[in-house]
């Protein structure tokens, strides 16, 4: 693209997701980028249509019907550049159409090149079917049958460090070009296979699978142990998909042509976006997108071995380190009966506040699979709809935190307190120094009531301390994703400004008590000078109005035992934004524990529920 | 958007049917254009590249992988018999005494000899596979080396639902009323090797002992989810279907839970009984969706037969709807009005709705996103 940013004004971008292709209009306007409107049509890559821009036409359509700005010419080409009231600057878009990128990757130890190369492809938008690795406990029969059977879109190879093994490498060859893997789109072309590994291995790598499959050679992933350099496999990713991915899905060719940058998987644009918000504004993030198939979890946490006495470099020394996880059958409508197999029928019931039958409740978990695009009428319906996307997240956030882990084979200097402290899980999601929980997804951008989302994001992801929660609204991170590599400013300000619905900050101190007891004396000083004060109770909520934009001075006394961000019974001082459900004081305690007694659970979930207006009061009495 | 189109399943007397019947590798084409084919009829023909396993024989025979082809006793892509020595060395000091051999652990051929790794590949002899007709019909098209295309003329019902592969069986009807539940007691002997339909729910223990009777296939108005687990041992999490391992395939034709099929599909399954029909139970619920089938081959048009007045696209005034969402699940009615401003829900949601007037006159708002046409 050849557009100097400042010249760019109108920008047009869509998303080709696997159901609905969705597109949005953002322009300058008095000194700023925002958005104007946005449309979607169903995506259009499957029989009868089979031409992905049919839908990103008829999405474009709905944009100009509402923006009353013709976008398309006579011969359907979106109008480019800006002609006074017609056309845009630039147009852009992501896409998951056609079951997204779909990736297997090998590496030679599973919690190390393995997983190095398992971050790169997840990082780059795919979805990881299989993690082949020297000591994954199956034979090579196995593995074989395995790569075989997938047909996967491409296979990132890793192993080694430089200098360190070529044997294992080289065997991981052996069972590549034993299983003569067949892509999964276009049956006359050779399996991109991207070599990451012991630069050393190239040579015998080579010699080994050269003849059978589309090989490409880059640097390696994890060139010693204590260094991931994921981007260059990252890039040759983004390359693969666009020559190889794309170009076979139907309508893609066309569609590359009209785009004036790469077009980006959805999840990678999504990431993309996140990063560079908090990098930006120096915060630790937790974004996931629940859909009807999948659930995807993004976070940017602080890096544990950030040295800061040294420069920031991105592979060397990062100070952030970026996560993204796909739970691949954790969704609300196509995968609602794996979340349902998965959590356990104990673990979704104990959210619902009344008693449900469980033949009932097995038939309409299937009736939801079968026919997923249905939405709940009843209000019960809902509130179980509600409890499956708990559990979902729940399990998802489990999977990221198990992901998201320091780069094991790194020798570690342990202080004497760490050892004692018995430090075993090496995740870098930090629950307490989280600044904000970003959610997406049907279930919780199209919640009925904002209340709920907030709900259920503190029930799912329980995160402790101060932290605040947003959704976004109508999903426009995989858009706002891709304009950011080539328009940062406008991305930013987009997203900062139209993207998230801010639902306010949640006060969550850790510990655990008897319901009644103190958790802690609060002080919440409103900008217009109103002052609460007040004692938080342990197994009781609390919600106070504060609008979106305004802020409040909170002040919080934990009692002994509980611990709010700056030590058990330390008091913190801070500021607290507002949103649209306010502020949230929540005495459920950390880690969350829903009581076992039925009569007692659907009390304390109906006085949870009714605190935070989660609920109609009708559909909540009748338990009482 | 200028119309809903709200899709369904199909349910019609008398419709073409295109079936792609392919390998899954190349192989051999055996039947010809024009030619008439049954179910059973072999079609294609291919061998699929047996297993592969891997040996590391240089640490067997304790050598350097650099020596390893000096020890080798067979070529590359040379086939043996399961036993045969494939590899040896000289053994003790090179004396020949206590020598050391590698034999070949089934029957196949060597695959490869690697000397950085010191591994033999080694292949099992080809696994034959045959693809059949599945229905009755003529050979159309020839895809050279892949496959067949068969088509043909037939009453062509979809499921909602199924589990169980391609079957092929004449149609029984386990009870002529169609609110009755396929239990035990309707399942006898004379069932095997046949295609069983019941109105509505079908139990466990019916399923059970329909695939101990040898039945083929059975096809009803739904199940309790938990008895299909039940049944299969397991929980179905993703909805996609058709490679269990059973002997009987099932066919639900509205969903789970107690509810009857609908009476069009009913009556024509009835009408039909006697008659031979294809049966394949393979659901996916996903991009590409796959719905269950029943197809009966009709090589003539069915008496009295006429062609139905193709409806516009999408939900009209008059159209009939079955709702496919609790409160009114299974309910069928006609739509009598479509309002088309957003309307808020029981649940708070809004949504486009649509107002139904059921069998017994009742009439309920219902969103348009849970409503599924009745095609014929």
């Amino acid at each position: 693209m050849d557009k100097k940013p400042e010249d760019i004004k109108v920008i047009l971008a869509t998303d080709c997701g696997s159901t609905t292709t969705k597109a949005i209009l953002i322009k300058y306007h008095e000194g700023e980028y925002r958005l104007v409107v946005r449309g979607e049509a169903p995506t259009t890559v499957e029989a009868p249509f089979e031409d992905v821009t049919m839908g990103v036409l008829n999405a474009v359509s709905e944009v100009t019907e509402l923006a009353g700005r013709e976008l398309i010419d006579k011969e359907g080409r979106i109008i480019r550049p800006t002609e006074n009231d017609k056309g845009c600057d630039i147009y852009i878009s992501t896409s998951s159409a056609g079951g997204g990128l779909q990736m297997m990757v090998a590496g030679v130890v599973r919690s190390m090149t393995a997983k190095s190369a398992e971050h790169a492809a997840l990082g780059a938008g795919a979805i990881v079917m299989d993690v082949i690795a020297s000591n994954d406990k199956r034979l090579p029969y196995q593995q074989i049958e395995r790569i075989r059977q997938l047909r996967p879109d491409m296979i990132l190879l890793s192993g080694g460090i430089d200098g360190g093994t070529i044997k294992h490498v080289a065997e991981l060859a052996e069972l590549i070009s034993a299983a003569d893997p067949k892509p999964r789109l276009g049956i006359g072309y050779h399996l991109p296979v991207i070599f990451a590994g012991n630069k050393e291995a190239r040579g015998e790598v080579k010699d080994i699978i050269e003849d059978k499959v589309d090989l490409r050679i880059v640097e390696n992933i994890r060139p010693v142990l204590e260094e991931e350099n994921l981007k260059p496999a990252r890039e040759m990713i983004h390359n693969l998909f666009m020559e190889h991915v794309m170009a076979q899905a139907p309508g893609y060719k066309k569609l590359m042509g009209w785009t004036d940058a790469p077009i980006m998987p959805t999840p990678g644009a999504v990431g993309a976006i996140m990063k560079r918000v908090a990098d930006e504004e120096n915060i630790q993030v937790l974004g996931v997108d629940i859909g009807g198939a999948t659930t995807d979890v993004f976070s940017v946490f602080n890096n544990p071995s950030y040295d800061p006495t040294k420069a920031e470099h991105e592979t060397e020394n990062p100070k952030t380190i970026f996560n993204r996880t796909v739970s691949a059958n954790l969704g609300m409508s196509y995968s609602i009966s794996n979340v349902f197999k998965e959590a356990g029928i104990k673990n979704i019931v104990r959210w619902i506040p009344f008693d449900m039958d469980e033949v009932v409740l097995r038939n309409q978990v299937k009736n939801k699979m079968i026919r997923p695009t249905t939405i709940p009428q009843a209000i019960e319906t809902l509130i179980f709809e509600q409890a499956v996307a708990r559990e979902a997240l729940r399990l998802a956030l489990i999977q990221h935190c198990n992901f998201a882990t320091t780069l094991k084979g790194v020798q570690k200097q342990r202080t004497i307190s760490e050892t004692f402290e018995q430090v075993g899980s090496d995740t870098i999601v930090d629950l307490m120094g989280l600044d904000i929980v970003i959610g997406s997804g049907g279930v919780l951008s199209h919640a009925p009531r904002r209340n709920q989302a907030a709900m259920l994001l503190l029930d799912a992801f329980q995160p402790y301390g101060i932290t605040r929660l947003a959704v976004d609204s109508i999903f426009m991170m995989p858009q706002l994703g891709v304009l950011s590599t080539i328009h940062p400013k406008a991305a930013t300000e987009v997203f900062r400004k139209d993207c998230l619905i801010h639902l306010g900050t949640a006060v969550c101190p850790f510990g655990n008590s008897k319901t009644g007891t103190k958790v802690g004396k609060y002080r919440i000083e409103t900008e217009d000078g109103d002052i609460h004060t007040g004692e938080l109770l342990y197994g009781f909520m609390e919600k106070f109005d504060l609008p979106v934009g305004k802020t409040a001075k909170l002040r919080f006394e934990p009692a002994r035992g509980f611990d709010i961000g700056r030590g058990s019974g330390k008091t913190l001082e801070t500021v607290v934004h507002g949103g649209v459900v306010g502020l949230i004081l929540d005495g459920r305690g950390r880690p969350l524990v829903i009581p076992e007694d039925n009569t007692e659970r659907v009390q304390s979930l109906v006085r949870w529920l009714l605190a935070l207006d989660v609920y109609p009061e009708e559909a909540l009495k009748i338990n009482r | 958007m200028g119309h809903i189109y709200t899709p369904g399943l199909k349910v019609t007397e008398y419709t073409h049917i295109k079936k792609s019947r392919i390998l899954p590798l190349k192989g051999n084409v055996v039947v010809e254009v024009g030619q008439k084919v049954r179910p059973d009829d072999v079609v294609a023909r291919t061998e699929l590249p047996g297993s592969v396993d891997q040996i590391s024989v240089s640490n067997l025979l304790g050598c350097d992988p650099d020596d390893l082809p000096i020890f080798m006793r067979v070529e590359t892509g040379e086939s043996v018999e399961a036993g045969t020595v494939i590899a040896q060395n000289n053994g003790f000091l090179g004396t020949g005494i206590f020598r050391t051999s590698v034999k070949m652990p089934f029957e196949g051929s060597v695959e490869s000899v690697s000397t950085v790794t010191g591994n033999v590949l080694l292949r099992a002899k080809p696994i034959p596979v045959e693809i059949t007709a599945y229905i009755e019909g003529e050979v159309t098209e020839i895809i050279p080396d892949e496959g067949v295309i068969v088509e043909a003329d037939a009453s062509f019902i979809q499921g909602i639902f199924g589990v169980g592969g391609e079957r092929f069986g004449e149609i029984v009807i386990a009870s002529e009323d169609r609110l009755k539940d396929l239990e035990e007691d309707l399942i006898h002997d004379s069932h095997r090797g046949k295609i069983l339909v019941c109105g509505r729910r079908v139990t466990a223990g019916a399923f059970r002992k329909a695939m101990d009777n040898g039945v083929k296939a059975i096809v009803a108005g739904g199940i309790d989810d938990r008895d299909l687990r039940d049944f299969l041992g397991y929980d179905i999490g993703v909805a996609i279907t058709g490679s269990e391992n059973i002997e009987t395939t099932l066919i639900i034709t509205e969903g789970f839970g107690e509810i009857p099929m609908a009476q069009g599909t009913f009556n024509l399954l009835k009408k039909y009984k006697g008659r031979s029909a294809s049966v394949n139970g393979a659901t996916q619920i996903r991009a590409g969706v796959i719905r269950p089938e029943i197809v009966i081959a009709q090589p003539e048009p069915p008496e009295g037969f006429t062609e139905p007045v193709k409806s516009k696209l999408g939900l009209n005034l008059g159209s009939v709807v079955r709702v496919i969402r609790y409160p009114y699940f299974g309910q069928l009615g006609e739509v009598v009005a479509l309002p088309p401003e957003l309307q808020v829900l029981e649940s708070e949601s809004k949504a486009r709705v649509l107002k139904v007037r059921f069998e017994d006159g009742s009439e309920a708002m219902v969103p348009r996103a849970n409503v599924e046409m009745i095609e014929g």
